[in-house]
């Protein structure tokens, strides 16, 4: 029987790549005041909703999506956090229809 | 030589290529749409500049996905030129048919200007009506120009001589000043090793009329015509 999946993807550049993105927005914390920050890395969020056999087979797509396309393995890596997820009616169009 | 210029959703570079092939060149020239599967009958295959599917994830990222790309992948395993401009070439990097990938220009900002590149390599299809060391007058227009590879494939990519065009000054000399975007060790167009695929940043299409501002892109275009006559006439008598 297949189960909904929510899956949580991370994807950050990897270390050593330069971050153009966060340098800036490090040097707008420092404008601000917060004079503690050392360094600020900006990466992409997505939440994936899937049917699958099992979390394992869930975790094993999800994986593989984000090495064909979520993240460029040349640049970022990736993570991913799993949970089992519910399908309820949406009441909006455009507003998930899945929860965890 | 029959060029065919590929349109994906998103993509606006396509009809100055166009122009630039068949009023400038004087050449065959069709538009294809991303959504073919099938590019037979052509000898050079454009990927224009442009957004395609508004950059979303990641420049190139979907448009690399695109029906036409299979095709695309199969006429350059076959030595097909393939040439990709700007989101073009962030295409062929998604697309793996070029090592490497873009990051945000280092200086986040939208660079279009017209910047001085230094000809690395005059042995490709691409180069052959420059010499080694010359240097060409070109625009760029891009936000994620800023070209990153790993220690181990630089080496590689200089080993095979597989950089074509560097940023550098009027006088040739490659600085940081020079570099519009942060790219490592100023690369701006790279050839794949078996030399059929090439990707630049700057965009040839829009020099290729004094009226323009410049030729040089003119003569980046031309190059193929003269490899062409030459190649073409090599296979056609290999295969009689």
């Amino acid at each position: 029987m297949s189960e909904f999946y929510l899956v949580r993807v991370h994807v950050t550049l990897k270390k050593g790549v330069m971050d153009p993105q966060g340098e800036a927005v490090k040097q707008g914390l420092l404008t601000l005041g917060y004079q503690g920050v050392k360094e600020v890395r900006v990466g992409k969020y997505l939440e994936v909703a899937l049917e699958a056999p099992d979390e394992e087979e869930a975790r094993r797509q999800v994986e593989e999506m984000c090495r064909r396309l979520l993240a460029n393995p040349v640049l970022e890596d990736f993570s991913v956090d799993i949970h089992a997820a519910q399908r309820h009616q949406e009441e909006h169009e455009n507003t998930s229809a899945y929860s965890i | 030589m029959r060029f065919g210029v590929i349109v994906f959703p998103g993509s606006n570079c396509d009809q100055d290529v166009y122009y630039a092939l068949k009023e400038v060149l004087g050449q065959p020239v069709d538009y294809l749409w991303y959504a073919e599967t099938r590019v037979d009958g052509y000898d050079c295959l454009i990927l224009p500049g442009g957004f395609s599917y508004g950059d979303y994830l990641r420049p190139g990222a979907l448009a690399g996905l695109s029906p036409i790309m299979t095709a695309v992948k199969e006429f350059a395993l076959r030595g097909g030129i393939v040439l990709g401009i700007c989101n073009g070439f962030q295409i062929l990097l998604e697309a793996g048919l070029l090592p490497g990938a873009m990051l945000r220009n280092r200086c986040l900002q939208f660079r279009c200007q017209d910047v001085y590149l230094r000809v690395e390599n005059n042995r490709t299809p691409f180069t052959g009506r420059f010499a080694r060391g010359q240097v060409l007058r070109m625009p760029i227009a891009h936000n994620e120009g800023n070209y990153y590879v790993d220690p181990a494939t630089l080496e590689r990519l200089k080993e095979k001589n597989q950089i074509v065009f560097r940023y550098c000054t009027r006088e040739g000399k490659i600085t940081p000043e020079a570099n519009p975007n942060g790219s490592v060790d100023n690369i701006a167009g790279i050839i794949n090793e078996e030399g059929n695929i090439l990707g630049l940043m700057p965009h040839p299409e829009r020099c290729v009329e004094e009226l323009l501002g410049g030729t040089d892109g003119r003569e980046f275009l031309a190059s193929l015509l003269d490899w062409w006559a030459v190649q073409g006439l090599r296979r056609s008598s290999n295969s009689c």
